[in-house]
């Protein structure tokens, strides 16, 4: 592989992984929570994408005013999501919530074949994001520079609200030991609200992300990022913000740079993260930024 | 030859000591107290001793065989049984499920000849449903073994846990708070099955116990745990006039 | 009384033998390609909720079991000839070619391979506990589909097997089912089945009762990949092609709603629901196609039966979460005296 295809690759690997952790985030700070895989991220994430090229081309809105539509609806459809499928769970048996989220999960996912038609869409990628920029004999476009921007802004935004303000320490509590929180006073329903708006938020604009990036859209395509993501999250250290983030950029940099240097298993690219993750959890199952957490006999 | 023998274990949880070098001996058919306040570190010795934590330093000893770091279903084949403090039976099964199920290590027959019930599984099975039976007598839950282990009243399913624990066919049986949640007249009841079992199934018991009056009577010897650390040990009557454990459970100015 | 149960057991299966004859005789094949679908739900039902109901591990790696159950078994009762040209893409590895077994063998075969091979994953994958246990063996269910893709010369690719020789009928598969269900009553009634209600019920307390974790939960899990596999091969043999697309995770995800609706831990809920989620399959089949009524003209819904299962998952999750049956089973006893006490009514 020469020096310039390296860098392409590069930077394709960073874009990609940026866009994972964005997603990933979602996910650590909803388990963080409530101790649930949500297995309808991905179909959030899907809302999300679907909402914003409803809003560019059926409603003719600008792309600026589209995203922020997309990103409110999906908020409001993750919190919807949440009351309808996890809230009157709360007491029952870990099996029966995972239960509920993957009937959540393929409920959206064949809602959206049904609303918006099984056939691909195409999604209107705006100027901005699609120049090509030359760097020596490199061409890259604008968008793989600005998702990792993107990622870095909500990072540090996320970061900020979680260490700095009081909601983020009521999110900490809460994850910490849910119920004493809820006896210290926490109005834990709350936390969980802003949690699952926040996971939902990042799901849109990963989503819209998606969409700009790889401009065809259906109503299966969350699966897969979702369960990358998930991987993503628990490789870091499911429940760590920061771990979410290191885990997205290794997945996305393993995948891109181990087909860049051996083609010959393109066909396997889905199964890498099933494999990472296999091999994480047997060597360090609290991730790598993860806490050991001994249980209470 | 002790019974059991700890030399020196210590358990440190991320930087804390949660018990330092203990050691304690016991022998066949001795009734021992392991006392202290709370978060002494009683229960964590029990859960090394038993193979559910390992010792960060020292050694366990089961009739001379180096138990430590064994996992904690060996430890219970070697002949350790034990009880839990926050009660862990078997929810959704009944009584009888539960101690049937206890029977199960020692079990030879094979998972096919479970399925196809050959005559040596149907023999070793008629074999466990007696002993469990006769189990459920001894503890006075022979009229409750059709009854889901959770609807039992909180001091049957104590009793519960113990007649769980004696058919693994223990030599040596570990007690976690066996009074607790039991009424003065429950308490007093327990302190003559403790004997009882002792005589009947010939097993050392090592019991962890808050309720002075029923450590007092039954114990033969005790060892008195503060903050991890061992401050004294000795027969009931040492034990009840030694400044240290005086002080451990009441404080000094 | 026990013999008389004995006796009802026996009458029972005379009648459902009987029923087998008379169906088979009077259906048109569609009907009966419906209710030989049903035995196979069943088989793969059970194996499922004895992982999942009876020993409370949450595996959801259930359409890669049956991947691997197909694939082995139909590429044994393929002949040389045929698999030269199904495989016209990229020539058949030469040992795969020539290996023959009759149909039982090559479904028994099936089952064992996929045994195995859930032996190999389990080792690893069942140290981990609920949502992990899930993913991981979810991925590996995926993995198993990626490789079938990529392994041209082994298993045709994407392309797939075709011109199975369908030999899957309502024998075999309700004789299969019947066996699958007389022994997973009796292992959940033995000592095993009580040691892994055990784990489901308390993992440390069974650990401390001397039973040895990991060793019953990798039997458990092999036992159910077994049965797992044995479906596939069945239900390769009775549609008569596959590709590695057929199992994807809506396979499992039906079979789940099949544990989940019936009861999770419960034999005659998944027998009872595997028939019922089978025929409401086909049944609903017509939503998504269209329908002509003379002059009237109905586009069908495609998506809708899957919106339609994933209510009904959802509904009994949320609201009835016990299912059809909850942990009880058919018995006798409650048969007999429901119906004497009936017969007593009349004549007072």
């Amino acid at each position: 592989m020469d020096i310039e295809l390296f860098f392409q690759q590069l930077a394709n690997a960073i874009s990609l992984g940026s866009l994972y952790a964005l997603i990933a985030i979602g996910y650590t700070m909803v388990y963080g929570i409530l101790r649930l895989i949500n297995f309808a991220h991905g179909e959030i994430f899907m809302f999300g994408t679907y909402i914003a090229f409803y809003a560019m081309t059926s409603f003719l809105l600008p792309w600026g005013g589209a995203f922020l539509i997309a990103i409110v609806l999906t908020v409001i459809f993750g919190l919807l999501v949440e009351r309808a499928a996890y809230k009157p769970l709360r007491n029952s048996p870990r099996m029966s919530v995972m239960i509920s989220a993957i009937g959540t999960s393929f409920l959206i996912q064949n809602l959206a074949i049904v609303i918006f038609g099984g056939r691909p869409k195409s999604f209107p990628v705006p100027d901005l994001f699609n120049t090509v920029i030359h760097l020596g004999n490199i061409s890259i476009v604008s968008i793989t520079f600005i998702t990792p921007i993107i990622t870095a802004i909500v990072l540090v935004f996320l970061l900020y609200i979680v260490d700095k303000t009081k909601t983020g320490m009521a999110m900490r509590a809460v994850s910490k030991d849910y119920e004493a929180a809820r006896l210290m006073g926490i109005d834990v329903n709350w936390v969980i609200t802003i949690t699952f708006g926040i996971g939902s938020g990042l799901a849109a604009i990963g989503g819209i992300m998606w969409g700009l990036k790889y401009p065809s859209l259906l109503p299966m395509m969350g699966l897969m990022p979702g369960l990358k993501c998930f991987i993503a999250a628990v490789i870091g250290g499911i429940g760590n913000i920061r771990g979410a983030v290191v885990g997205g950029f290794l997945l996305g940099l393993i995948e891109i740079m181990l087909i860049a240097a051996l083609p010959a298993l393109t066909g396997y690219r889905d199964a890498f993260a099933f494999v990472l993750l296999i091999v994480i959890l047997l060597i360090k199952p609290t991730g790598i930024m993860g806490k050991n957490i001994a249980e209470k006999v | 030859m002790a019974l059991l023998k700890t030399d020196n274990i210590t358990m440190q949880f991320s930087g804390l000591t949660a018990v330092s070098n203990l050691s304690i001996e016991i022998d066949s058919k001795e009734i021992i107290g392991l006392i202290g306040p709370n978060g002494a570190g009683k229960t964590t010795a029990f859960n090394m001793i038993t193979g559910v934590y390992k010792p960060t330093t020292g050694d366990v000893y089961y009739n001379d065989t180096n138990i430590t770091g064994l996992k904690a279903h060996e430890i219970t084949h070697y002949g350790i049984g034990r009880t839990f403090q926050n009660i862990r039976l078997f929810k959704e099964l009944t009584v009888l499920d539960n101690v049937i199920i206890a029977n199960h290590l020692r079990l030879k027959s094979n998972l096919m000849e479970s399925v196809i019930r050959t005559s040596r599984y149907r023999k070793e099975e008629k074999h466990i449903y007696e002993k469990s039976m006769s189990l459920l007598v001894d503890l006075g839950l022979e009229d409750l073994k059709d009854e889901k282990s959770s609807n039992l009243p909180y001091g049957k399913q104590r009793r519960l846990e113990i007649a769980r624990a004696l058919a693994t066919d223990p030599k040596l049986l570990l007690l976690d708070e066996p009074a607790a949640g039991m009424n003065p007249q429950e308490s007093i009841e327990l302190m003559g099955l403790i004997r009882e079992i002792r005589d009947k199934f010939n097993v050392a018991i090592l019991m962890i116990e808050h309720h002075m009056q029923v450590v007092m009577g039954v114990c033969e010897r005790i060892y008195v745990l503060d903050y991890g650390v061992t401050i004294a040990q000795g027969v009931p009557d040492e034990i009840k006039n030694d400044p240290k454990v005086i002080e451990a459970y009441l404080g000094v100015d | 009384m026990r013999d008389r149960k004995k006796v009802l057991t026996l009458i029972f299966l005379l009648v459902t033998i009987i029923a087998v004859a008379v169906l088979n005789f009077t259906l048109d094949s569609y009907k009966l390609k419906i209710i030989t679908l049903c035995g196979i739900y069943i088989i793969l039902g059970l194996s499922m909720n004895l992982i999942n109901g009876f020993t409370g591990l949450f595996s959801l790696g259930h359409a890669g079991f049956m991947a691997v159950g197909a694939y082995v078994s139909a590429l044994l009762t393929m002949s040389p000839a045929l698999k030269d040209t199904v495989f016209y893409a990229a020539p058949i590895n030469p040992f795969i070619k020539m290996i023959q077994a009759p149909f039982p063998v090559a479904l028994l075969i099936g089952g064992i391979i996929t045994a195995i091979i859930a032996f190999l994953i389990g080792a690893p994958v069942l140290r981990l506990n609920d949502d992990y246990l899930a993913i991981a063996t979810l991925g590996f269910s995926e993995i198993i589909r990626v490789i079938l893709t990529n392994t041209q010369t082994l298993t045709n690719g994407s392309l797939g097997l075709k011109g199975i020789t369908r030999y899957t009928n309502m024998w075999w598969s309700w004789g299969i089912a019947i066996v699958t269900i007389f022994f997973m009553i009796w292992l959940v009634k033995g000592m095993y089945g009580k040691a892994f209600k055990a784990i489901r019920e308390d993992e440390i307390a069974a650990e401390a009762m001397g039973i040895n974790l990991f060793k019953h939960k990798i039997m458990s899990f092999v036992i159910g990949a077994f049965f797992a596999g044995i479906g596939g091969g069945l239900l390769g043999h009775l549609i008569g092609t596959i590709d590695p697309n057929m199992f994807r995770f809506v396979l499992t995800f039906n079979i789940l709603l099949i544990v989940v609706l019936g009861g999770i831990g419960s034999i005659t809920g998944t027998v009872i629901a595997a028939t019922a989620v089978t025929i409401l399959m086909e049944v609903l089949r017509f939503i998504e196609s269209p329908i002509s009524l003379g002059a009237i003209h109905i586009p069908g819904i495609p998506g809708m039966r899957m919106v339609i299962f994933s209510l009904m998952l959802m509904g009994v999750i949320l609201f009835y979460p016990k299912g059809l049956m909850g942990r009880n089973e058919f018995n006798w006893d409650y048969f007999i005296n429901k119906k004497f006490l009936k017969s007593k009514k009349k004549s007072v």
